[in-house]
């Protein structure tokens, strides 16, 4: 039974129980993978492999593989290290700063967002890695390990090595939220197999359970982990964008030496990552059939944090070209000139058409509330946010000062390459996530729709 | 750890059954082994007299210890060390170490915290947990009363005090 509210839509529709809940998550890791889901899988497979091969190459052959050259040094690489950086932000902010908001209706949705907050940061941790051309090095460049040379320390000074701690405590921080998330669903899973005597699977996922039992003063401390992880994730989510943006910000690169990009680039991140949790939610709720989880309300709601980042990011646009005007600086105002007029216009005005004027759409109901809609408005998004980043870093460097070392970038088959290879990996572990994990976080859930608590509030409006 | 052995299980169906459960088996002088939940009840610790979770001071002391390390780490190795000029500025300026700073206090406040958690509340990969009833993952409430602590009363007191309390099953469970 479910007691609806006079005030609110349902979170969960269909009359869900506390016991259809575990059976409705539960069911996809007990059964065997889709012929659908297969057929995903080996398309993310092939991606990754082909991607493979072009980072082999990369990594036997050196960074000359890609078409980076004298004047532009950073292009797709640096460019899809911060796409998928940004796309990461979206799940922290959906666990962390909507759980410091006591915004329920992120329960059905966290446990993916999460999964794809951790799979981006690994894909965009590759990006940097692989540009160093010696990754095995990496550790020594980066990190302050003693070494031979003194040892000579690595630069604190460089918003580059704050980068390294920015991503690598994001992605631990992040990884283990969503684990501690994972091990009372684990538990479920656990139970549920040892009353369907599977004895294996009742062996892994007690593993993975950590050994948990649910018993009261462990769910205290629980919620008490929860909150302080939410507490301390969403000043580091903050944190990590604004640092990506200090590589650009503290350069005297025109174009890139700009006091607004710590603001822009994290309603950037946050606006990209909502259009990826869409596109992603959006097909695993009719594979796994959960459109009684993931609602159109739940959707409308993504697509209204689409609107306001969307704008925000657009208001970003406008006062960076007011600036270039206003403040006079010759070199400022031709980087800004040269993005809308130069050889690359046609990618700032792709990045304008699909950042600045789609997401406007949505504040049609009919628009926001469409499934068809807004799984390629999602899209648009997402290629939209990848050419900011394009935009952002190429036509500020391909005009260098000299006009001799003027140059245009060209991606080689490498540098595509090691972008389907993140791709692949993606969906590829998504996929995975979405076959072995639960995908909706079933405690939360069952904790909303009980019948129970609801019956008081209703009693005791406040 | 002996004495855990022979239980008492109730069972209630929602989380309001299992909170006036627990206040009325207390009154009765009755004491609690622990209750099992699928999610948690807001109020249950309350009711069953645990004191807060001291978790956040864990949290505070790795965020602090954190910051140290970060701070002097940073100042030694550019200040003193192997002092270098760059971009001008003094050799252990703090303005360009925060944002290191501020990631090692969050790296460690977090993994300091969570590693207390699973210590403090004894989760761990290879153990299996003495579960007093299957379902208490799934849907049910679970209130385990350890009849060794309970030696003033006898089994069919306990028993009824749970079914008046508003279990809806009472079953026994022992351990070896």
């Amino acid at each position: 039974m479910q007691v609806t509210s006079v005030v609110r839509d349902p979170l969960v529709t269909g009359g869900k129980t506390v016991k259809d809940v575990s059976h409705d998550i539960s069911r996809q890791v007990e059964g065997k993978p889709t012929r659908l889901w297969w057929s995903a899988f080996a398309v993310a497979m092939a991606f990754l492999t082909f991607g493979l091969y072009c980072t082999l190459t990369l990594l036997w052959t050196g960074v000359g593989v890609w078409g980076l050259n004298k004047t532009v040094g950073w292009a797709w690489d640096i460019t899809n290290f911060v796409w998928w950086v940004g796309i990461g932000h979206a799940g922290t902010l959906i666990s962390a700063i909507l759980l410091l908001f006591r915004q329920r209706w992120r329960m059905s949705i966290n446990r993916a967002a999460e999964a794809m907050t951790i799979f981006a940061v690994i894909c965009a941790a590759t990006f940097p890695l692989m540009h160093m051309g010696r990754l095995w090095l990496g550790f020594y460049w980066t990190l302050p390990l003693p070494n031979t040379f003194g040892s000579l320390w690595p630069n604190f000074n460089s918003p580059l090595l704050w980068d390294v701690f920015a991503i690598s405590t994001y992605f631990t921080v992040s990884l283990v939220f969503w684990y501690i998330g994972l091990i009372p669903d684990f538990a479920v899973i656990r139970d549920r197999a040892v009353i369907h005597g599977n004895n294996i699977r009742a062996m892994i996922y007690n593993a993975l359970s950590f050994g948990w039992q649910g018993g009261a003063k462990t769910w205290m401390r629980y919620e008490s982990v929860a909150l302080i992880l939410a507490g301390l994730s969403t000043p580091l989510v903050l944190s990590v964008h604004t640092i990506v943006s200090m590589d650009f910000a503290t350069s005297v690169i025109p174009g890139w030496h700009t006091t607004i990009f710590p603001p822009y680039f994290v309603s950037g991140a946050i606006f990209s990552g909502f259009a990826m949790v869409l596109t992603l939610l959006l097909i695993t709720r009719i594979v796994f059939k959960l459109e009684d989880y993931i609602t159109i309300y739940h959707i409308e709601l993504m697509n209204i944090i689409i609107i306001v980042t969307g704008s925000i990011v657009g208001i970003a646009y406008i006062t960076e070209l007011f600036i270039s005007w206003y403040s006079g600086v010759e070199y400022e105002g031709y980087a800004f000139y040269n993005r809308i007029q130069g050889p690359y216009a046609w990618a700032y005005w792709s990045m304008m058409t699909c950042n600045v004027v789609s997401p406007q759409l949505f504040w049609i109901k009919k628009i926001r509330t469409s499934i068809a809609a807004t799984f390629i408005l999602s899209i648009v998004v997402n290629i939209g946010m990848w050419f900011e980043r394009f935009v952002i870093i190429v036509t500020s460097l391909h005009r260098d000062y000299i006009p001799s070392s003027w140059t245009m970038f060209h991606p080689t088959m490498y540098d595509i390459g090691q972008f389907l290879f993140t791709v692949g990996f993606f969906f590829g572990a998504f996929l995975l996530f979405a076959k072995f994990f639960p995908v909706i976080n079933m405690a939360e859930v069952k904790s909303i729709i009980s019948i129970g608590s609801e019956k008081k509030t209703d009693e005791t409006p406040h | 750890m002996d004495a855990d052995k022979n239980f008492l299980v109730g069972v209630f169906d929602d989380e309001d059954a299992v909170i006036s459960g627990v206040t009325a088996v207390r009154q009765s002088g009755v004491k609690i082994h622990e209750v099992y939940s699928p999610f948690p009840v807001h109020g249950l610790d309350e009711v069953l007299g645990y004191k807060r979770s001291r978790l956040p001071i864990a949290a505070f002391m790795f965020g602090i210890t954190g910051t140290s390390i970060a701070l002097v780490m940073q100042i030694w190795m550019l200040g003193y060390d192997w002092p270098m000029i760059i971009g001008g500025k003094n050799f252990a300026s703090l303005p360009p170490f925060i944002p290191v700073t501020f990631e090692l206090t969050v790296l460690l406040a977090s993994l300091g915290m969570v590693a207390t958690f699973l210590i403090a509340s004894d989760l761990k990969p290879y153990k299996w947990p003495r579960q007093f009833d299957i379902r208490s993952t799934e849907d049910k409430h679970v209130m385990a009363i350890d009849l060794a602590l309970n030696k003033s009363k006898n089994k069919d007191e306990i028993s009824s005090i749970l079914k008046a309390a508003g279990a809806s099953e009472v079953n026994e469970k022992s351990f070896d």
